[in-house]
């Protein structure tokens, strides 16, 4: 299987045998940054494309379909007029906080964006803790909401703050408990050895039981995390008119949009990682020939297919899902799901023990 | 210059020469090549992008909702991310009748849609109080209280017509100047030259 | 009906029998007008549970009140009972709305209209205009000029300012200044632009966390004096007001004004355009619970339902554009008949939608009505007992959620209903679900009503032949109700035997809907206000009218 490692390390070293170390380090920093964010870009327009396209055949519509060829140029429409709309400040705001929400929260799943594992060899940053890391980072973003709500000075942004916070921290256990059990079995944190140790398969597969529940509760849980019907309630329209972000407008709002879409991309990527392989391809052990045309598929496009189909079973719930009550969704959680995460935590625990799996 | 909206052939337009004038006005002052370029990236963005302020008083909203719905669909325009708050919607759809206790709620939501924004006079009552003009209580036409940029008659009006209204603001928006033009700056300037005790309050 | 006579002059010896009426009508002096409501009330052979309308009036000499009565229990006689305020210049009455709850709002609107205050009323604000507004604008001497009430666009000031007028011990009445909500409520303010409000209605609503405590209903963000323009117009001229109240119940709603003044006409309507409104109120009932449909399934978030209502409703819509001209606002019938005769693809587009109904009925509760989320959020939540959907007059729909039989096409049958058989359909949950479902299964009943109908549309004219040139109705008055989408749908009319009618109020269910908001609401979460907003369904324009 092709590594990219290859191609980075031949332009590293063209770079060292021109320039010193210290300049070398700083010019690929520069590129990478540039690059990430441009991913991120691309990826947070391709996103409320796909997701506007699904939701129209979701409800027998069309979708966007007359700027560019079956809409396609309809994202870059939005981003030139968002970009370009009036950013109100307003009267009896926390002025200070008001503008930093709106770049914590793009902040952290920037951040987040670049752990994830592209390709065989294309991963920005890899350390030891990697996948806790993730985790570390994505607390951030529900500070930026939380400080968006509450320096807006207005009920329904408070609201809508509060909730979130309510739900995120809540349901950040159970997603936590999830990769957990995985973490248990495959018996290390980094991201890069937690791709190669599903070589021989995948964890969902090979972990079977305790793997599949982690991860329907995964799912479940990275839904609420990411704010999305049957969860959006920080943002439930009908009730907050935009929740915690009604008072934001232009490239502000803008952030909070992309973030949004971002981080279904974000959360899809890490249960790709957890559960199907990353950019693994499917590997059946003994079924060499089967293995070898896998193989030829290049890994990127295994990444970005198993996100995008997680992708698709999110924005699948949305768009079929009434939206749970606040109540209803803590009670799912503290009652049902998070119990369920630490029963089948043990019982990884256990399988793992004995030997139980593949 | 014909200003044209895809696959709609320009004579089915009805109001052209209003268009017409409006570009030779625009253009008499004349605008240099790179801003003038600019101007029409930034109109293309606005005028395919336009999302409507929920805002519905009474039966031309449900025919609204029946544009949203799969039949008429406007997410085909890319008009379908209706917005709640005003601070993220473009244009304002007055669907109904609007009466004296709504006007200062109408106004404010007005004021509170961000730059560049539109309005849109939908139905009799909003362009000039319809059946209800004699009322006691009925402003008639929301002219009186908003710059209204396209009016759609009917009461209410067939989807179509909301579509052919929609339409021409799209054309309207392409030919208008963001630099020099509908930015906000003198707005401002203007309104600190009112309140002058404002300034440094809000930026 | 003689009975009746003598149980109330039994009760009363003051009521004066007023005769020629087209039902049972009786005239109370005011000061005794209370303690006889009380016995209209709780005598059991009397039972007046239910206060149908309470209609303003302004006679030019005196101002008053019109209430109209019946009872469950005794077969939906009406009694119209007239009480006239002693001083013109002061008008007061004495409320009745601690024995009958819709009274609540009713009165509020008429002292809106006639500045007839209601003594020991709990809460005198003004319902539909501004609070700073000038005069009362049914009064007959109301001046209409537009300097007195200019378009004011600063804000309503001391909007938590009531007033209350106490009676004492003496007879004195004393004004009390209250306020809406306590000190230190946190009240976040619902609409009068809000997503789930269908419309401009506002709600100002205490809240305690997600917990609702009180809600507020301020009205009139639509109030198009409908009632005022129809005293300068003729009878032919009012009817386009009632297709645009209640835009989804427009057949129904002009049905019923055309059959009041048919009424006081005595017109006989040809039997063809009889079944043809009967055919075309149910078609439009259709079209209103699919709305309806879409419209809880969204506010509970389920957007994809909401789309799927709409396919069907178009269905409908396609039969009315081509028989009537139009999606909406149709203006179909006309005094004495309809306006046109039906498109020649009527029966074929009918038996289409009526071939396709169920298995769509079954795709909805596939997708939503069976789902355990929007069971959650339905169930047990807005709970309205029988005996407060009677004492609110919660009819309709909402009101046969409730258990309560309420349908005015059994109860108080009009046009050819008496010979279609179909169910009146009842549910006994009292909660939102309850509502819900009462919906979907009334659009079982109205395809049978319409697969009745669609194969025996008879021969004949569309319209009376012997409608008058000029339409003048008798002095008197005449009140008509019909079962609109909605609930029960009233049409008052006051004659002196002019082109143009001397009053006319239109009783809408719509507005009584929002009178139990406050007592669904309270204790629920602030989710749930909009799930029993959309649950009870109500249409701002009809409320204000």
């Amino acid at each position: 299987m092709f590594n990219f490692g290859t191609w980075t390390s031949a332009i590293n070293e063209a770079l060292l045998s021109v320039m010193p170390e210290w300049s070398a380090v700083l010019i690929e920093c520069v590129v990478i940054g540039v690059l990430v964010l441009l991913t991120y870009t691309v990826l947070a327009l391709f996103y409320i494309l796909y997701e506007r396209k699904l939701c129209a055949w979701f409800q027998c519509r069309l979708g966007p379909m007359r700027v560019g060829k079956w809409g396609l140029l309809q994202v870059f429409a939005d981003m030139f007029k968002i970009l370009i709309k009036e950013l109100i400040s307003l009267k009896g705001t926390d002025r200070f906080l008001f503008k930093l929400a709106p770049y914590l929260v793009i902040t952290s799943s920037v951040v987040m964006l670049a752990c994830l594992p592209w390709g065989n060899g294309l991963q920005i940053i890899n350390y030891n803790i990697g996948i806790f890391f993730v985790l570390a980072v994505s607390s951030v973003g529900v500070l930026g909401i939380l400080l968006a709500g509450w320096s807006s000075n207005n009920k329904y942004t408070l609201i809508g703050a509060m909730r979130s916070g309510a739900q995120m921290i809540s349901y950040e256990l159970s997603l936590g408990l999830a990769i957990l059990t995985i973490i248990v079995f495959a018996g290390t944190m980094n991201i890069n050895e937690l791709v190669l140790e599903q070589n021989n398969g995948w964890f969902i597969f090979r972990g079977h039981i305790p793997a599949i529940i982690a991860f329907i509760i995964y799912v479940i849980a990275a839904t609420a995390e990411t704010n999305r019907g049957p969860f959006d309630l920080p943002e439930a329209e009908h009730e907050l008119i935009a929740g915690y972000h009604t008072e934001y407008s232009g490239i502000h709002f803008g952030f909070f949009y992309l973030a949004e879409y971002l981080n279904l991309f974000i959360v899809s990527g890490i249960a790709s990682l957890m559960f199907l392989g990353g950019w693994m391809p499917l590997h059946i052990p003994g079924w060499d020939g089967f293995n070898a045309v896998m193989n030829w598929i290049p890994s990127i496009v295994w990444f970005i297919g198993k996100s995008f189909f997680i992708s698709f079973v999110i924005i699948w719930f949305k768009w079929t899902f009434p939206r749970v009550r606040i109540d209803q969704m803590l009670a799912f959680e503290w009652k049902y799901l998070m119990p369920i995460a630490l029963a089948n935590l043990i019982l990884m625990a256990v399988f793992v023990a004995l030997g139980w799996h593949f | 210059m014909e200003v044209n909206i895809k696959s709609m052939k320009h004579d089915d337009f009805k109001d052209n020469e209003y268009i017409d004038k409006l570009v030779e006005e625009l253009n008499a002052t004349g605008a240099n090549v790179a801003v003038g370029n600019l101007n029409k990236l930034i109109n293309w963005g606005i005028s395919n992008s336009l999302w409507p302020l929920t805002f519905g008083t009474s039966c031309c909203a449900i025919e609204f909702m029946s544009l949203g719905a799969a039949r008429y669909d406007m997410a085909r325009f890319g008009f379908e991310v209706a917005r709640n708050s005003p601070r993220q919607a473009d244009y304002i759809m007055v669907q109904g009748t609007i009466v004296h206790r709504m006007a200062p709620v109408l106004r404010r939501l007005y004021d509170q849609l961000a730059e560049p924004k539109y309005v849109i006079a939908c139905g009799g009552c909003a362009v000039s109080g319809g059946p209800f003009k004699n009322s006691y209580c009925v402003l008639p036409g929301v002219d009186k209280i908003l710059p209204v940029d396209v009016y759609i008659p009917g009461c209410p009006p067939r989807p179509e017509a909301f579509f052919y209204g929609l339409m021409q603001l799209q054309r309207k928006i392409k030919v208008q100047k963001f630099f020099g033009g509908v930015n906000r700056k003198e707005k401002r300037e203007e309104f600190f030259a009112e309140h002058p005790e404002e300034r440094g309050q809000i930026d | 009906m003689s009975d009746i006579k003598e149980l109330i002059s039994a009760i009363n010896g003051n009521v004066a029998f007023i005769e020629g009426g087209e039902c049972l009508e009786v005239q109370v002096p005011e000061k005794e007008w209370h303690s006889f409501a009380e016995h209209l009330k709780n005598d059991a052979q009397l039972s007046f549970d239910v206060l149908t309308a309470v209609v303003g009036m302004d006679w030019k000499d005196s101002l008053g009140v019109m209430y109209y009565l019946t009872s469950t229990k005794r077969g939906w006689d009406m009694l119209a009972v007239k009480v006239v305020c002693d001083d013109i210049k002061k008008p007061m009455i004495h409320t009745v709305s601690d024995l009958w709850k819709v009274a609540l709002f009713q009165e509020r609107e008429v002292y809106d209209f006639f500045g007839i205050i209601f003594i020991n009323h709990p809460d005198m604000r003004r319902m539909f205009l501004r609070n700073d507004w000038v005069g009362y604008p049914l009064r007959k001497d109301y001046d209409a000029s537009p300097e007195k009430n200019p378009v004011r666009l600063n804000d309503e000031i001391h909007e938590d300012d009531t007033v209350t007028y106490v009676e004492d011990e003496n007879g004195k009445v004393n004004k009390v200044n209250k306020k809406v909500f306590e000190a230190d409520d946190y009240v976040v303010n619902f609409g009068p632009v809000h997503p789930s409000t269908h419309g401009v209605m506002r709600f100002r609503t205490a809240v305690d966390g997600e917990v609702v405590k009180k809600v507020d209903v301020v009205s009139g963000y639509i109030h198009r004096g409908i009632e005022k323009l129809t005293e300068g117009l003729t009878y032919p001229q009012i009817l386009h007001f009632t297709d645009r109240m209640d835009y989804m119940s427009a057949h129904q709603n002009r049905h019923c004004l055309c059959m009041c003044i048919e009424k006081a006409l005595g017109l006989e309507v040809p039997r063809r355009a009889q079944v043809i409104r009967v055919m075309m109120d149910e078609l439009m009932r259709i079209s209103s619970h699919l709305l309806s449909f879409g419209c809880t399934a969204m506010d509970l978030g389920g957007t994809t339902a909401f789309f799927y209502g709409f396919r069907e409703r178009e269905q409908v819509l396609d039969i009315f554009e081509k028989t009537c001209g139009a999606r909406m606002s149709m203006n179909y019938n006309v005094i004495g008949g309809v306006i046109a005769d039906l498109h020649p693809d009527f029966v074929k587009d009918v038996k289409a939608l009526i071939a396709i109904m169920p298995e769509r009925l079954k795709e909805y509760h596939r997708l939503f009505s069976g789902n355990i989320i929007a069971k959650n959020r339905l169930v047990k939540v807005g709970m309205l007992p029988k005996e407060d959907a009677i004492n609110y007059c919660i009819t309709g729909p909402s009101g046969r959620g409730s258990n309560w039989s309420c349908d005015c096409r059994k109860v108080r049958p009009y046009s050819i209903y008496p010979e279609l058989k179909f169910d009146e359909v009842l549910l006994d949950g009292c909660d939102s679900y309850a509502r819900y479902m009462v919906r979907m299964l009334e659009i079982e009943q109205s395809c049978k009503i319409l697969e009745q109908l669609v194969d025996n549309i008879p021969e004949g004219n569309i319209r009376a032949l012997n409608v008058p040139k000029v339409i003048k109705l008798p002095a008197g008055h005449w009140y008509q109700q019909v079962e609109a989408s909605r609930g029960t749908f009233g049409v008052y009319i006051e004659s002196t035997g002019e082109k143009t009618p001397y009053r006319v109020h239109f009783q809408s269910p719509c507005f009584n809907l929002v009178g139990v908001m406050d007592l669904c609401c309270a204790g629920h979460m602030i989710a749930d206000l909009v799930t029993i907003g959309a649950a009870l369904d109500f249409v701002i324009p009809d409320i204000d009218r």
